[in-house]
């Protein structure tokens, strides 16, 4: 269940002995099926045996043999694939032999078994995947097929993708489904869900089978919630020994859960990028996942579900189209390298192409996409022309039922009409032109089914029945994106708990289907719909809720609740971005004085500004001991699920619950909670996904995700967190150490930290002089302009094992220490880039090497409190 | 018709149709109340204009004031079911009047499989995917050799085609073959009412003479219990069949060794049963249903076959004749209706379901083995269990309602399935009973 990482572990677990010692059994997939689907040379071999194709390719385990893998197979590009890999980490396409040799050493450095693929490339061929699920009795059913808009050459992951399949007859449907029941028999899992990724040609329909991983995936979440079959949830049912017909279906209740859904309507899946974070690094899109989030639509058509789509992203685009994108002012040699090239914006690469006259045929010969999918396109710039031919009050009833059923929202029409999006809500409610809302229920109709799982339409019988309960809306975090992560989601999702538990009717309105608001069992009613003012209204409209929570989803839904916007935008922020840096509950270095002040001034910010539920603010103090305060938000912080389980109280539910009413000492919750035990977060940043950018950390918030550490130590909680981030601090060998002329004064006690743990240490000129003077022994190495052996060629040599630099950010570093961080990270050697940061290491490592690591369960750190007593108390009051 | 285009598809419930079915239609949760008729403001000027060519019928709209044109065709059908509502939609393939009973079907491939399916001889057949013709028509994929439903109801008629095997559009196949078509209706709304209410009778047309009233008395005055269908689709003479699956899809590993004749009746066959009991080493001699069953058994065959067909099995009780003449003596094997006739030649009941099953992901259980077959099937009618005589078993069942699903005979050497294994459109998963029925006929012969 736990992805890539979880899969590593078991491997690494099994590998250790550690499983056989302790008499574990892997349950679903099996060690020996795990190599097989992973490993890819015994993946080869495995379709080998069942006569299924695979891209021509070889195994390589040094660069010297998949040079000559590439000689073999003879023409570029060429795919690298690294074996045990999150999202194709270290793979990417290679056009010519530099490009080819720089992805294999990064692949077999980033592969858990050193082993790269290299494969005959199958660009502009189509790519499909399928979800499948089999159960211990050896039933095996398909839950969703998806059809990825990108062709072969993306990552699925980055690619747009749409379920059903839409451009399979059913001989090649079926041909892909049997293939995808012999692929799990023959690798073995023996039950739980499994993903399977094809190339079809679109020439003659040649398959060939890509991958498959023996565990759910980012897909399978999509498939979840594409369907309305819960993938992981039956997995887990069927891991302990069920069979999918001793399951009912979840949705329907009365029919079981071993058949294949049936969908009415069309999914559409947009990933959402940050490249813009990433200086340095192309938006090209390549085998290598890069994406941050993604956003889902359902609708009747593609159309609707596509549109839907991109305005649920929340790029600054209402729709497909309808707007002065920038895309229209390129000349036709940019537009086209858009079109060839994937890219995060080649969706309006391909508008401005149709806009300015380009052929369907032409832009399907440039970028391989499905002809299909680009003449709906097509029909919707068409639809565009016609409502700029028309002005708003020539619309008839019909006009607006065909605009809005192909997906156009209300500021797109208002767009291509010159006209407000008021304008155009009050002619279309004029008109009696609202949306319908149909159920999404695993059987196409077929079956009742009571689960208000529920998307727009503009379609002629409303599905919603929405009752007279005491009710709340909660808006969620759409996309994930950089700065607005899951966290959001586990307070929307606890708001929604303990609202539910309180009595209320909660209602639940989001796109993202990475996240669990949108289960249809989390709240009582879900709503899969773009987070815009007009598909929010038109949900309002029709629930009439008693309150909307806007607090718990981050931006999205407080940009909709437009009067506290404003004083949101005032950011100052200096230095490294809090979402980025690591932190310690309690604070470890904060004086009480300032923790005075900040105390005192929180208080008094929270009632002046007439908070009710969270709110954040961010302190800067300076060396001398001065308070600032950077900001105040008041809605739920990404540092909420920290906090929260930090002192072992659920903040979220507690401010949701004071939101509607219940007060703090009715809650029991009055004392500020100082634990016993120290937490640490620290974040996780994706720079080895992104070629060429520096991972020096800044203002702008980069990471993806973050971990936490726990101990009755600071350092013990540090090197926890560490681990956990991916950091394997070393207990012994070689520290590189290159300082700043502004922190070198903190020089002398970082060698000696380092000595007495018994590193050697090796460092550039400047750094070494003063460590030298100091009586510290050290090593001198050259910067890499200075010539040869350098500290690059150290580092390639395996004699680095963990670096601390601090950048002085001239023109050199950012060429030379650039290089070098790059590099670190290539080769997975720990890089320390602040003095704090340089202290907790050293302690952590002293740490470790002295005790070895205490494991203990969250709820053994919280023996004298008990939260849920509070909790239950708060809502016999409510 | 005279009434001018109201929303999109919504139907108009004709206030004269106040049968508690349409006052329970007229309920449906809408939000913005029930929507009403309003007068067209342009005054009748825009006229559908049926497409020069096919392919660009969906584009083509109508011509305006100021030159562009709608990118969609305005509505010139109507869908009038025997509950009263009438669905507004938009033309394709043929034009006329044309009256059938309307099922829906749940499967996301295969709509041209099931076009030519003649079991849906008299249906109109509501396909749930929205989006049908994205893969035009290919020479390959046909179940028969024409098509025998009486029309085809969709959301989303695809305004191109992409795949690698097609020859011709939907829309254009439809014209030829003179079958109509209608989309832009909420087909899941209808989908819902005939899950309610059962399979409905309804009216297709494109004549704007008709009134409503007109056209629901049609569907009023229609039955199809009781009529027989297969004497319309049976074939004329009887006919010797060599065809295999095709090598480019053929899922089943190993070659068959041993040879069988087989008769197999034709009370509409699917052409992928013939090509599968092809693959398993059968030589087949198709015979029309009403051929005699002394002549079948003169031929000595190795086994008989009784295919699936339209309708009720109680409306042909020559087929039920022939049957009962037939088994004990060979090894029999009966899919769909074949089925329904068998059960009916042993005694037993045939009745007909609440809406049937028409679907590509009804898991079905073999009861021998355990095992869970994700099954295509397509049948309105089901044989009682219960009324079956002492020996009969049940091999098989629909496990989203328990229904009879599989028989089997061991005394009379007899197999029958409900449901389809010979797929097309549909999962492979239950193939393996053509294999059944070859062992049946193989230790028949020691």
């Amino acid at each position: 269940m736990g992805g890539q990482t979880a899969l590593n572990l078991a491997v690494s677990l099994a590998d250790s002995g550690a499983l056989d010692r302790l008499g574990v059994r892997l349950i679903g997939a099996s060690l020996p099926a795990i190599r097989a689907a992973e490993d890819r040379q015994l993946f080869k071999q495995a379709m080998d045996r069942i006569g299924l194709k695979t891209p021509p390719s070889g195994i390589g385990t040094t660069l010297e043999e998949c040079i000559s893998i590439a000689e073999d197979i003879g023409e570029f590009p060429l795919i690298v694939r690294p074996a045990f890999t999150l999202g194709g980490t270290g793979g990417g396409i290679a056009y010519n032999r530099a490009e080819f040799e720089d992805i294999c050493r990064a692949g077999l450095a980033a592969s858990h078994t050193q082993q790269v693929l290299v494969e005959k490339s199958l660009l502009g061929w189509k790519e499909y995947e399928l979800e499948v699920m089999r159960d211990m009795a050896d039933n095996v059913v398909i839950i969703c097929s998806i059809e990825n808009i990108d062709p072969m050459g993306v990552h699925t992951g980055d690619s747009i993708t749409v379920a059903p399949a839409q451009t399979l007859t059913d001989k090649e449907y079926q041909r892909l489904r049997d293939y995808s029941v012999a692929i799990i028999r023959e690798i073995g899992v023996e039950c739980g869900g499994s993903n399977v990724q094809f190339a079809v040609n679109p020439a003659d329909g040649e398959v060939m089978v890509i991958e498959m991983n023996p565990r759910v995936s980012r897909s399978s979440a999509l498939a979840s919630k594409a369907t309305g079959f819960p993938i992981a949830k039956m997995a887990a049912k069927l891991s302990v020994g069920y069979t999918l017909d001793q399951i009912p279906n979840d949705i329907t209740k009365k029919t079981p859960a071993s058949f294949e859904p049936s969908i009415d309507y069309v999914v559409t899946k947009i990933p959402r990028f940050a490249f813009e974070k990433f200086p340095g690094s192309e938006p090209v899109l390549t085998t290598q996942m890069k994406s941050v989030g993604e956003a889902m639509a359902l609708g009747r058509t593609f159309q609707e579900s596509f549109q839907k789509a991109v305005r649920s992203l929340e790029t600054g685009f209402a729709g497909w189209g309808c707007a002065p994108i920038k895309e229209l002012d390129w000349d036709w040699e940019k537009l086209k390298y858009s079109l060839r090239v994937p890219n995060p914006d080649r969706i309006h690469a391909i508008y401005a192409a149709f806009k300015k006259g380009m052929r369907i045929q032409d832009i399907h010969e440039i970028s391989f996409i499905d002809k299909w999918f680009l003449t709906e396109l097509k029909e919707l710039v068409d639809v565009e022309q016609f409502l700029i031919s028309r002005g708003l009050d020539q619309l008839s009833k019909d006009d607006f039922y065909q605009v809005k059923r192909r997906g156009f929202s209300d500021t797109q029409i208002a767009f291509a009409t010159s006209s407000s999006e008021t304008d155009v809500r009050l002619r279309r409610l004029a008109l009696e032109v609202a949306p319908t809302y149909k159920r999404v229920d695993t059987c196409a109709a077929e079956f009742e089914a009571n689960t208000p799982y529920m998307y727009s339409s503009y379609e002629y019988e409303c599905e919603s029945v929405p009752t007279n309960k005491k009710k709340v809306l909660i808006l969620g975090g759409g996309p994930n994106r950089i700065g607005q992560g899951i966290e959001f989601d586990y307070c929307c999702c606890h708001a929604s708990f303990a609202l539910r538990e309180a009595g209320y009717e909660t209602i639940m309105m989001n796109s993202n289907p990475e996240t669990v608001s949108t289960d249809y069992d989390t709240s009582d009613r879900l709503y899969f719909e773009p987070l815009t003012v007009e598909d929010v209204t038109n949900v309002i409209d029709l629930e009439r809720p008693d309150g909307i929570i806007v607090q718990f989803g981050g931006q999205t839904p407080l940009k909709l609740a437009l009067p506290i916007q404003q004083y949101l935008e005032d950011k100052k922020l200096a230095g490294i971005h809090s979402g980025d840096s690591g932190c310690s509950l309690p604070t470890r270095t904060v004086s009480a004085k300032c923790l005075d002040i900040i105390r005192s001034w929180t208080t008094k910010l929270a009632k002046r500004l007439n908070v009710c539920g969270l709110m954040n603010c961010q302190y800067a103090i300076t060396t001398s001991g001065e308070v600032f305060l950077l900001e105040a938000n008041p809605r739920a912080s990404r540092t909420v699920p920290f906090v929260s389980k930090a002192i072992g109280h659920p903040l979220a539910k507690y401010a949701s619950l004071v939101m509607s009413g219940v007060t703090l000492p009715e809650l029991g919750y009055t004392q500020e909670v100082v634990p016993k035990h120290v937490s640490v977060k620290e974040a996780v940043l994706p720079f080895e996904k992104f070629q060429g950018c520096d991972i020096l950390l800044g203002p702008e918030m980069r990471s993806t995700g973050e971990v936490m550490g726990i101990d009755y130590e600071f350092s013990g909680a540090f090197a926890k967190a560490q681990i956990a981030a991916g950091q394997k601090l070393p207990l012994n060998g070689t520290v590189f150490l290159s300082l700043n002329d502004l922190t070198k004064r903190h020089l002398a006690e970082i060698g000696r930290g380092f000595r007495e743990l018994g590193f050697n240490i090796i460092a550039t000129s400047g750094t070494a002089k003063v460590l030298q003077l100091e009586g510290i022994p050290v090593e001198p190495v050259l910067k890499i302009h200075e010539g040869r052996p350098n500290a690059r060629d150290m580092l390639k040599n395996g004699q680095i094992q963990v670096m601390v630099i601090t950048s002085s950010g001239d023109a050199l570093d950012s060429k030379d220490g650039l290089q070098l961080r790059r590099l670190a990270l290539a080769y997975k050697v720990p890089i320390i880039t602040t003095v704090d940061g340089a202290r907790a290491t050293i302690d952590a490592i002293k740490s470790l090497k002295n005790k070895s690591i205490e494991t203990l369960a969250l709820q053994d750190y919280f023996q004298t409190t008990d939260a849920s007593q509070n909790l239950q108390a708060a809502q016999s009051a409510s | 018709m005279a009434a001018p285009p109201a929303t999109a598809s919504a139907p108009s419930l004709r206030p004269s149709a106040a049968s508690p079915r349409a006052a329970a239609a007229r309920s449906v949760a809408v939000p913005s109340g029930p929507r009403t008729v309003v007068p067209r403001r342009d005054g009748g000027r825009f006229l559908g204009v049926r497409a020069a060519k096919a392919v660009s019928g969906v584009q083509s709209g109508t011509v305006v004031d100021d030159g562009v044109q709608r990118p969609w065709k305005l509505s010139d059908a109507r869908l009038v079911l025997e509950d009263g509502s009438v669905w507004k939609a938009k033309s394709f393939g043929a034009s006329g009047t044309q009256v059938g009973e309307v099922v829906f079907n749940t499967s996301l491939t295969g709509y041209q499989e099931i076009l030519t399916d003649p079991s849906y001889a008299g249906q109109f057949v509501l396909m749930t995917n929205p989006h049908i013709g994205n893969t035009g028509v290919n020479p390959d994929d046909e179940e028969s050799n024409r098509c025998f439903l009486a029309g085809l109801i969709i959301r989303n008629l695809s305004i191109c085609t992409s795949n690698w095997r097609c020859t011709e559009t939907l829309e254009e196949y439809l014209m030829k073959r003179n079958i109509m078509g209608i989309y832009d209706v909420d087909t899941r709304a209808i989908t819902r009412r005939l899950r309610e209410d059962g399979s409905l009778i309804g009216v297709l047309s494109t004549d704007q003479s008709r009134t409503d009233d007109e056209l629901l008395e049609m569907a009023k005055n229609w039955k199809i219990v009781g009529v027989d269908l297969i004497s319309g689709v049976t074939c004329d003479a009887p006919y010797e069949w060599s065809d295999k699956t095709d090598s480019e899809w053929e899922f089943k590993k190993g070659q068959s060794t041993e040879s069988f004749h087989v008769v197999a009746y034709d009370f509409g066959i699917k052409h992928n049963i013939l090509r599968r009991l092809t693959s398993y080493g059968c030589k087949i001699t198709v015979v029309p249903a009403n051929w005699p069953a002394s002549e079948v058994l003169n031929l000595r065959p190795d086994g008989v076959f009784f295919s699936n067909g339209p309708g009720d099995p109680a409306a042909v009780p020559y087929a039920v004749k022939t049957v009962q003449e037939i088994i004990g003596k060979v090894p029999v094997f009966g899919i769909c209706m074949g089925h329904q006739l068998i059960g009916q030649a042993l005694g037993g009941k045939t009745f007909k379901m609440k809406f049937g099953h028409h679907g590509g992901n009804h898991p079905v259980c073999d009861l021998r083995s355990g095992r869970v077959d994700i099954s295509a099937q397509n049948h309105n009618y089901a044989v009682d269990p219960e009324s079956l005589p002492e020996g009969v078993k049940v091999t098989h069942i629909n496990l989203n309602d328990n229904s009879c699903a599989g028989l089997q005979y061991p005394k009379m050497k007899l197999l029958s399935l409900q449901y389809h294994p010979e797929s097309s459109p549909g999962p492979h998963d239950s193939d393996l009973a053509f294999g059944e029925f070859i062992e049946m006929m193989k230790n028949n012969r020691l």
